[in-house]
């Protein structure tokens, strides 16, 4: 019998979710909208995946990404782990030698240096999300296009300009003010993609040795424009794998099959949490001049986690694998 | 006179002690909060650092529960901290307060004003009696920064490392309700022997990070959101380079002798740094490469957003990683620093050092055999 796995990315642009066999191929590969509503979102990937394949055994299950405790808790993960982890390992098991590992989310934007196969050094954006997919996202939507057409229409330009990117909102005015100039939109577009690039370069890849293959991920890899001018910028090829979009998920799935090697069970909770009525309820404690927000899981009315308060005072209320996420 | 001061980690402990000794009226500001950051934001220049958006925030707070006199620690450093006093009583005058504000500038030779500003603040001139409890003082600070460092290390080797909090948040609020020098050490001693009585696992071999970076930023838990804590759950052993008593240790002791852990750290920093860029960028750098002499499997660099010493002290240490083979990684904090991304970049941190121990590990069996 074939063995499967689940990974769960929740992210802040996006929900993906996959499930690979034994020989870490994908079987189904699920790329959600995550709209502010995580637990919708995984609900409705679970949902789709059933109606797929129909119900299939789970051995085990791993969850990243920004809402990688959220989804823990919903669908029940033998392993919780960052994204950067998560990215490493999944980009391993495409390119087998792969050095460096350009990635680029919804929010973050981060780099990992990678040597024989071990993550020796990384870097995530510190204070500025300028040039991650939210920023595209929103710049397409201001100019009226598909996002899914802006890396086709930056190849067009012919006649690069240059936009401002060090911060979002100088490279939007600096962007209007080009438009008001009369530049066209292919070649304002290159000039987004170029400035993203030369932002990351700076900001995020600052001072480390970048060296080939170069593997390009997450969801703007997506973008042509971008890649071309990785390329461009870098000098070398840039690869960018066929699941590029839900890398994340299949580095989670990868690390939940080592994690249940020495366990005879996964904490999988199976499909039917799709059908599950969850609840949020937050809750401004009023103990002391912290004021925190505590989040509480309902499944069915029953609380099943609490996290957000800085004492640890709800946390402790609930079982000790749960306030690790506090 | 009920006299207030700012919070820096825990040096309100040692000095409520103390000054309570000299039989002063203290009010220790309310433990740094969201509304402490929301005052101090709403009154200080938008691109002042961290600390001083605190430090305002702080006195408010102070003022709100009846102080009167706020004490000020000054600085002689060429960072922005050296202007604090300044603004801050401008800040404090603008906003209508009618407060009394003593500074002490780190004495720097000229004993004389030092111990001027100290009679004022202290209602007397019996040298002895100052002296004495300036001491007790920083015996306190000592023990307080021994029994924190000791609930870092309870918390890596724990088996249910929450336990350590659950002490540590009965001190906190312990502190606030005994009186002087000699009710505080009794309650520290208490504190240690409960501490001692949690379980550990001594086979564990945690991994061992240093933290380095702008001295604030480093000794406050409200703003550099509780890392100690943080790295101690996920079975890090933390150590800090600055802490109150090293500060003190520097400042008005034994650093006029050139004998401070600061000194070493400047002569470890001279091939990269040599001399003084403000703050403590060349401590950070220095400290930074005796963390990794000594061997620390990785260092964090903690500074506010702006803070400039730090930013030198940034780029060098990309080479200081290089040349000693450590992973270090920078985190800045602001007002606007969201914990999500902060935890996952430690997260990840952690991480990268676990597997790089277990490589290495792998690397001297194969060479062994």
């Amino acid at each position: 019998m074939k063995e499967y796995y689940l990974g769960v990315d929740v992210g802040s642009v996006s929900t993906n979710i996959v499930i690979i066999d034994e020989n870490n191929d994908v079987i189904v590969k699920k790329y959600i909208r995550t709209k502010g509503r995580p637990i919708k979102a995984i609900q409705s990937g679970l949902k789709e995946i059933k109606e797929e394949i129909g119900e299939i055994e789970i051995k085990g299950v791993g969850t990243t990404g920004s809402g990688r405790y959220l989804s823990s808790i919903l669908i029940g993960a033998d392993i919780v782990k960052n994204e950067i982890t998560a990215h490493a390992v999944a980009a391993l098991n495409f390119v087998p030698d792969v050095k460096t590992i350009l990635e680029i989310g919804g929010q973050d934007s981060k780099i990992i240096i990678l040597r024989d196969g071990i993550v020796t050094d990384f870097a995530m954006n510190t204070v500025c999300a300028a040039g991650t997919g939210s920023f595209l996202d929103r710049q397409a939507a201001r100019l009226g296009i598909d996002i899914k057409e802006f890396g086709e229409l930056a190849l067009k330009s012919n006649n690069p300009i240059r936009i401002a990117g060090r911060c979002a909102v100088f490279a939007e005015s600096d962007m209007i003010h080009k438009q008001q100039l009369g530049h066209n939109q292919e070649d304002i577009i290159n000039g987004l993609c170029e400035a993203l690039v030369r932002n990351y370069l700076s900001n995020v890849g600052k001072g480390k040795e970048i060296l080939a293959p170069v593997v390009f991920q997450g969801g703007v890899a997506a973008n042509v424009g971008i890649k071309r001018a990785f390329e461009r910028a870098l000098d070398m090829e840039v690869y960018v794998p066929n699941h590029y979009d839900v890398m994340g998920a299949i580095g989670s799935a990868i690390l939940a099959r080592e994690e249940v090697k020495s366990k005879e069970v996964s904490k999988f909770k199976g499909f039917e949490v799709a059908d599950t009525d969850y609840k949020v309820k937050g809750f401004e404690c009023n103990d002391c001049a912290n004021m925190c927000e505590v989040i509480q899981i309902l499944a069915e009315d029953k609380v099943i986690a609490r996290w957000g308060d800085k004492c640890g005072k709800w946390t402790n209320l609930s079982d000790i694998n749960l306030q690790r996420l506090a | 006179m009920k006299i207030t001061f700012p919070h820096m980690g825990n040096t309100y402990i040692a000095v409520k002690a103390m000054l309570e000794d000299l039989g002063l009226e203290v009010i220790v500001p309310p433990k740094c909060s969201k509304r402490t950051l929301e005052l101090g934001t709403k009154y200080s220049p938008e691109s002042i650092c961290l600390p001083l958006k605190i430090n305002i925030g702080n006195y408010i707070e102070s003022i709100e529960r009846g102080a009167d006199t706020i004490l000020i620690t000054g600085s002689c450093g060429p960072c922005r901290f050296g202007f604090y006093s300044v603004i801050e009583k401008e800040i404090l005058k603008d906003l209508g307060y009618d407060i009394d504000i003593i500074v002490f500038d780190p004495p720097d030779g000229n004993y004389k004003e030092f111990i001027n500003r100290i009679t004022k603040a202290v209602n007397t001139n019996n040298p002895i009696k100052i002296l004495k409890s300036f001491n007790r003082g920083r015996i306190i600070l000592k023990e307080v920064d021994r029994l924190f460092q000791f609930s870092n290390k309870k918390r890596a080797y724990a088996v249910n490392s929450y336990e350590v909090d659950k002490i540590m948040q009965k001190f906190s609020e312990g502190v606030l309700k005994v009186k002087g020098v000699i009710e505080t050490k009794k309650l520290i001693k208490r504190i240690f022997k409960e501490l001692e009585k949690i379980e550990v696992d001594n086979t564990k071999r945690p991994l061992k990070v240093g933290i380095v970076g702008e001295i604030y930023t480093v000794i406050e838990p409200y703003v550099n959101l509780d890392i100690e804590r943080k790295l101690g759950h996920m079975g890090v052993l933390v150590d800090k380079f600055l802490t109150p008593s090293r500060w003190v240790e520097h400042n008005l002791t034994l650093g006029h002798l050139g004998l401070s852990e600061e000194r070493k750290a400047w002569k470890a920093a001279k091939p990269y740094i040599r001399t003084l860029v403000g703050g403590h960028g060349r401590e950070t750098v220095g400290s930074a490469i005796m963390y990794a002499e000594k061997g620390y499997d990785g260092v964090i660099q903690l500074l506010p957003f702006t803070c400039m010493p730090e930013i030198v002290a940034e780029t060098i240490l990309k080479t200081v990683a290089k040349d000693y083979d450590i992973p270090i990684l920078t985190l800045i904090v602001d007002e606007l620093t969201g914990e999500a991304g902060y935890v996952t970049r430690l997260e990840a941190f952690v991480d990268l050092l676990k597997r790089r121990k277990e490589e290495r590990k792998f690397e001297r069996v194969l060479s062994r055999s």
